[in-house]
């Protein structure tokens, strides 16, 4: 087995060596023992499957999956190859099917992925054929586990993977089910191509010290203020985290003014301030949630704009960002408009996210030449504690608690 | 009646606002109470609303001027936009209905030109007070990736 070469200095999560984000081998492990191994990774909202045979295509990690409901009411996921040559499965992003047949050699499949038929299986007229003793159950694509949460289809390939309210813990559980406790649809979908490794994405959504000092709209808007009301949530892995905050209006904020940052601005006012105009819909006052799942999934409640997010490596230095825009289907005329102008803030022209779609790149570019080097996130401490305060790194340095932990696990 | 060559002209000078950073003057070139929106091909084939940009004003315009101006972040690039010829579903004294393609090269300021989008506008124009204007550009997009971000309007 392929060991990993990085060399992290000490048991610490506060000093991430570079090389993670610009090493081939390293991306190949990821896919072994991440991606492969025992995660649950975000496949698509159960409301983009509706009916018997409804299917979509997506990835876990570098892996096609088709994930597809069945006549049975179930969720079922497999990898979109065919047992016979590797070829894709199906082609589409999405679709309703009686079953599924590969284009090459029309090998045939049912929606749970068994493989049901293969053409000129007893050959034409007497000649050729596959061998009697071929078995077509022993053949067919990997099957993944599905757990379905709140509406949310997770699949693994592992077996030894706890229960998904087992991998998630209390306290995510109850932050998922607070935004997803009614039923959604999709209100729209949109891809961002980040030319950066997945992780650095991945810990820019943990970063909550970040988020008022890159983007100057939230700051200056007060949405997001650090001397604000909220929290850091990390769960006992590390792996995932609820950053929050709720605006409290009355709160004099000068500790951006004291400290001169670029990102506080006097005289920045809109002329329509329609776009932040929303309504109460949850009883705790939070108005910004933002909650991980490792390896790759985000749940984005920012007011009233809702948005599931899933991040996948696209080699070691891109990565995809796919995002799918929710409502309740209960939505108001009225509250479904909000909903639309306020995505304005989030997605690859958002007011308070294009830049994330950026700073990545920034890095990936300023760390070449950086071999054997280390970034510091030492912010807020070295520990992976939940904490009241947000000018802390601690769920970047959770990641790290639960990405080392998969990758030297079998070491 | 509003002809093809003066929505010809109309798409030359909204390209050439956006092309040479007169980005002030591209709300202009809608009504007050106008719907701008940049989609993909997907979303418009499944009726999903959203939009990556999404106005129901020309104050929404010129907010998101200032936003990029002021307080958003990033490198500093171009557009080249390559806009293709009308095509006009319906056209009067006082309105039309017309699609045009485009094609959008991004020119970074470290020197690289790349495709950025293609698509097409469906839009609706007005004439008001003899002045011809967008009453509805909806950018739909030909792809569903969005290279890194997307600041400068389409």
């Amino acid at each position: 087995m392929q060991e990993q070469a990085i060399h992290w200095q000490g048991p610490g999560l506060t000093r991430i060596p570079y090389d993670l984000y610009t090493d081939p081998a390293t991306a190949q492990l990821e896919q072994e023992r991440i991606y492969r191994g025992p995660t649950w990774n975000y496949l698509c909202l159960d409301a983009e499957l509706p009916d018997a045979g409804s299917y979509r295509t997506t990835h876990v990690g570098d892996t096609p999956v088709v994930v597809v409901k069945d006549a049975d009411g179930e969720v079922y996921a497999f990898e979109n190859r065919c047992a016979h040559r590797g070829a894709l499965i199906a082609l589409e992003k999405s679709g309703k099917a009686e079953s599924f047949q590969c284009v090459y050699h029309a090998w045939s499949y049912n929606l749970q992925g068994d493989l049901t038929g293969v053409a000129f299986e007893k050959g034409v007229k007497g000649k050729g054929g596959m061998p009697e003793h071929f078995c077509k159950e022993e053949h067919g694509p990997r099957k993944l586990r599905i757990a379905v949460y709140c509406g949310l289809v997770f699949g693994s390939f592992s077996e030894d993977v706890p229960s998904i309210e087992e991998y998630l813990g209390d306290e995510i559980c109850a932050r998922i089910e607070r935004v997803l406790h009614k039923p959604v649809e999709v209100i729209g979908r949109f891809t961002q191509a980040l030319p950066n490794n997945w992780k650095l994405y991945f810990e820019n959504v943990k970063d909550s010290y970040h988020a008022s000092l890159l983007h100057l709209f939230f700051t200056t808007f007060e949405l997001n203020r650090l001397s604000q009301k909220g929290g850091v949530i990390v769960d006992e892995t590390g792996g995932h985290h609820v950053s929050y905050s709720m605006i409290d209006a009355s709160a004099a904020d000068s500790s951006y003014k004291e400290q001169g940052l670029r990102s506080d601005h006097d005289r920045y006012r809109l002329k329509d301030t329609t776009v932040l105009e929303g309504f109460k819909e949850y009883e705790d006052g939070i108005t910004l949630q933002i909650l991980s799942v490792f390896p790759g999934f985000v749940l984005q409640q920012i007011q009233n704009c809702l948005a599931v997010r899933q991040v996948l490596p696209k080699g070691q230095e891109r990565s995809e960002l796919n995002w799918t825009y929710i409502g309740y289907t209960d939505d108001t005329p009225e509250q479904r408009k909000v909903r639309l102008k306020q995505l304005n803030l989030v997605g690859p022209a958002g007011f308070i996210s294009m830049e994330d779609g950026a700073v990545g790149g920034f890095v990936q570019r300023g760390i070449a030449g950086a071999q054997g080097m280390e970034a510091v996130v030492e912010m807020g401490g070295d520990t992976t504690a939940s904490s009241d305060g947000r000018a802390t790194e601690t769920s970047v340095r959770g990641f790290w608690k639960a990405y080392r932990s998969h990758m030297e696990a079998g070491q | 009646m509003i002809d093809l060559l003066s929505l010809c002209a109309f798409n030359a000078s909204y390209a050439h606002a956006i092309d040479t950073d007169a980005l002030e003057q591209w709300p202009g070139f809608f009504t007050e109470d106008c719907h701008y929106r940049i989609t993909n091909v997907e979303n418009e084939r499944e009726g999903l609303p959203a939009g990556v940009v999404y106005a129901d004003s020309r104050d929404m315009l010129e907010d998101r001027i200032a936003a990029l101006r002021e307080a958003n972040i990033y490198e500093r690039h171009r557009y080249r936009h390559i806009l293709g010829m009308p095509l006009i579903e319906s056209a009067d004294d006082d309105g039309a209905v017309a699609r045009t393609p485009f094609m959008v090269a991004r020119i970074m300021h470290t020197g690289e030109t790349a495709l950025f989008a293609t698509g097409e506008y469906r839009d609706r124009f007005t004439r008001v007070d003899g002045k011809l204007l967008l009453a509805e550009r909806v950018a739909v997009c030909d792809s569903t990736v969005t290279d890194t971000l997307l600041a400068l309007p389409l």
